[in-house]
């Protein structure tokens, strides 16, 4: 029998189950729902709490940042430990430093975006854009508190700008700016920049991660305005990692782990 | 037929649609024979997920979880429950947005990986399709 049959079946069974109970979902946009308000009869859910209180419990306007690096600050810190471990991962798998592998790939072609005739147009271009992408990737960065925006996003826009480099010249180009020595730093300073907000606290006596102590350090009037302050330390840390991580992937995939050569 | 989209699937678009996606990453990850092509198919699956989640955080009329104006004393004390809800009203759930911005992320270094092993494998076995690949590691000698 077609294994491709009874795959067939098993997704239309699935699909079946799960369209059937459908209809016992809320309805879509309803704020009522059990997610937005939580059960009836029971406690409320904890996104009233947040969207009422994360204001005066860290002074952040955008409650996302608040509840992602302060409310959920360990979840949000594995996350960054699980991109650090990817990273590592991918280092472990396709990194090679040995002589005989490296002499098989082609030596690159000559170019750079100041050099070489036949990229004019790219080089040009890139030139223009990087800078450009990596402002506003440390302004998303930034301005994760008072708007859309943080660690994540501004990470990945950051990473994104050197992988232009990449794609625009060459990856010696890109490496030459930022190198693998750099990038696994970073890397490693982000999470630790992370753990470290997190080890402050209970130095002073309180709970991993607990912000709120560090007025005393920042000398900040209260302890909603530590928790602003750690909150943007924290988004700085994911920032590196998540940067660092996504660009060491994209040059050890794209050079099957030599870093010669590449796309 | 109309009537059933009508009554059945409209008012539940959202998770139809999830479904549906689900369902087609699913199919690629158990019938395809190409790795790159389950990858895709994980990778779809994913963004069911994602899609499911931040669908499930959508109120009616509401804008984004960030407060443009700073709330004034009314919502800081623990107000009762049902002002609180009022107020809360006006926003969107941003807890599925918390986990979701994670899990997109992750997802990235996780398809990273993913994609690795399968240099890896296309390195040492110069295929990436299932049936050959069993066949060529059934043929390599027991000690290696």
């Amino acid at each position: 029998m077609n294994p491709k049959f009874f795959a067939s079946l098993a997704v239309v069974i699935t699909g079946f189950v799960l369209l059937y109970g459908v209809s016992d979902f809320p309805g879509f946009g309803d704020p009522r729902s059990p997610a937005n308000a939580g059960v009836e009869g029971g406690s409320p859910s904890a996104s009233l709490h947040y969207i009422n209180e994360a204001y005066h419990d860290t002074k952040v306007p955008n409650i996302v940042t608040a509840v992602l690096a302060d409310y959920r600050g360990y979840d949000t810190m594995f996350e960054t430990v699980v991109i650090f471990a990817a990273g590592m991962a991918i280092f472990a798998i396709l990194r090679c430093v040995r002589k005989d592998e490296e002499a098989v790939v082609a030596p690159p072609a000559k170019s750079s975006i100041d050099g070489d005739h036949n990229r004019i147009i790219v080089g040009m271009t890139c030139r223009i854009i990087i800078p450009v992408v990596q402002i506003f990737g440390l302004y998303v960065i930034a301005h994760g508190h008072p708007s859309p925006g943080g660690g994540f996003q501004g990470g990945v826009i950051l990473a994104a700008s050197f992988i232009l480099v990449a794609l625009g010249s060459n990856l010696e180009d890109a490496l030459s700016r930022f190198s693998e020595k750099n990038y696994l730093t970073l890397a490693s300073l982000g999470v630790i920049i992370y753990a470290g907000f997190g080890v402050l606290p209970q130095v002073l006596g309180r709970n991993f991660l607990d912000y709120g102590v560090l007025q005393k350090l920042f000398l900040t009037d209260g302890p909603e305005m530590a928790r602003y302050h750690s909150i943007l330390g924290v988004e700085i840390g994911v920032a590196l990692t998540v940067m660092s991580i996504l660009f060491a992937i994209f040059a050890n995939l794209s050079s099957r782990g030599t870093l010669k050569g590449g796309l | 037929m109309v009537e059933f989209f009508l009554n059945t699937v409209k008012p539940n678009f959202n998770y139809w649609v999830y479904v549906i996606l689900m369902m087609v990453g699913l199919w690629s990850l158990i019938a395809k024979n190409n790795l790159i092509k389950k990858i895709m198919g994980l990778a779809i699956f994913q963004t069911a997920i994602i899609l499911f989640y931040v669908s499930l955080g959508v109120k009616d009329g509401a804008t984004i979880p960030v407060l443009e104006q700073v709330p004034v004393e009314a919502a800081g004390t623990v107000a009762a429950a049902s002002t609180a809800g009022a107020f809360a009203d006006g926003f969107a759930n941003p807890v599925p947005h918390v986990l979701m911005l994670t899990a997109i992320v992750v997802g990235v270094a996780t398809l990273g990986v993913a994609l690795a092993l399968c240099q890896t494998i296309f390195k040492e076995f110069d295929t990436l399709e299932e049936d050959e690949l069993l066949r060529k590691i059934k043929a390599l000698p027991d000690d290696v």
